[in-house]
């Protein structure tokens, strides 16, 4: 009984789920219903700046919210009112920016720093392994002494 | 190789503090606005003053002007109102779009605390702030004589802000 309320609790906490029930909207087709719930995840409220038109109860984002909908049932596809947001309030108000020469660095920085920290790891292995014999950290007087102890310590264990 | 390595974490340091400083310095209300560049949108709206003389863009033709988006409700409107008096002392054309507001509240503001705008559209439902992706009041915009939008401002306009940025552009814009 308390998993299921809690399995409820979670379900009905549905930020999509929310709006349908809070506004009881009607479409003419459910792929417009689909479009619509799609859209209004694809833009950012503007004033909430890390909440989506969906999670955000700001009026800018209702208003937003209300001509979405009017421009699905009036027919638009997704493009065209991506592309009206857009026009008005630039790349920032889509969640996934689009791909061009100004935005590489936000869409391939990442990659970058996966590359920069392999080849930083990869060096750095590299050098372990080559260098860990023939390197000169320590004076071959301080080598002769350490292996001296090395073997007086296996005698002493052996004993 | 062996000094390179041992440089390479303060290197990646000084890198990130660089970044981090620059990017936490930005203000992430201020958006670039698509509209600048571009001719204002096309509106049509009710002065708040003449009804019957609605404000379009036709209205922002033939002079540098400001359009300064504001409202009764709006704490930091209050605050710029002085710089936007002295805007208007100065000559400049400046419009209003009283944005989302109750009619009667957006009248006594001006009562109370004077009135700087020669016009003022009335944008009861926040429709033509759409058009002009208006996101956080005050903003302002500068127009030029063509009706292009120059210049946008988001949030208050401080004396600074007056002086340093919107007067020089003002008078290089009429002087163009």
């Amino acid at each position: 009984m308390r998993a299921l309320s809690l399995i409820l609790m979670v379900v009905l906490a549905n930020p999509v789920l929310a709006i349908t029930v809070g506004s009881a909207l009607d479409f003419d087709s459910p792929e417009k219903e689909a479009l619509y719930r799609q859209l209004l995840m694809d833009l950012r409220c503007t004033v909430c700046q890390n909440q989506s038109l969906v999670d955000s109860n700001a009026p800018l984002a209702r208003d937003l919210r209300r001509l979405t909908y009017q421009k699905v049932q009036e027919g638009a596809d997704r493009e065209s009112i991506h592309a009206f947001m857009v026009a008005r309030y630039g790349d920032f108000v889509l969640y996934k920016p689009p791909l061009r020469s100004s935005t590489w660095l936000l869409w391939f920085g990442p990659l970058l720093f996966v590359l920069l920290g392999g080849l930083i790891l990869w060096r750095v292995m590299v050098h372990y392994r080559n260098g860990a014999e023939a390197s000169a950290v320590i004076s071959p007087q301080a080598r002769e002494r350490l292996s001296e102890l090395m073997r007086e310590q296996g005698e002493a264990e052996r004993r | 190789m062996r000094g390179g390595l041992t440089l390479l974490p303060l290197g990646i340091f000084v890198a990130l503090i660089l970044l981090f400083w620059i990017g936490l310095g930005l203000n992430p209300r201020e958006l670039n606005s698509p509209l600048v560049g571009q001719s204002v949108p096309e509106f049509s709206v009710p002065d708040l003053m003449h009804a019957e003389r609605p404000l379009t863009e036709q209205s922002l033709m033939g002079q540098v002007s400001v359009v300064n988006v504001w409202a009764s409700w709006c704490v930091s409107c209050r605050a710029e109102h002085q710089q936007i008096l002295a805007l208007a002392k100065q000559g400049v054309q400046v419009i209003g779009l009283n944005y989302k507001d109750e009619f009667e509240d957006a009248v006594d503001y001006l009562q109370e605390n004077g009135n700087p705008y020669q016009a003022i559209g009335f944008d009861h439902k926040g429709e033509v702030g759409i058009e002009w992706g208006v996101y956080a009041t005050p903003e302002t915009f500068v127009i030029d004589r063509h009706g292009v939008v120059r210049h946008k401002h988001t949030g208050p306009i401080r004396p600074a802000t007056l002086e340093q940025e919107l007067m020089p552009l003002i008078a290089q814009l009429e002087a163009e």
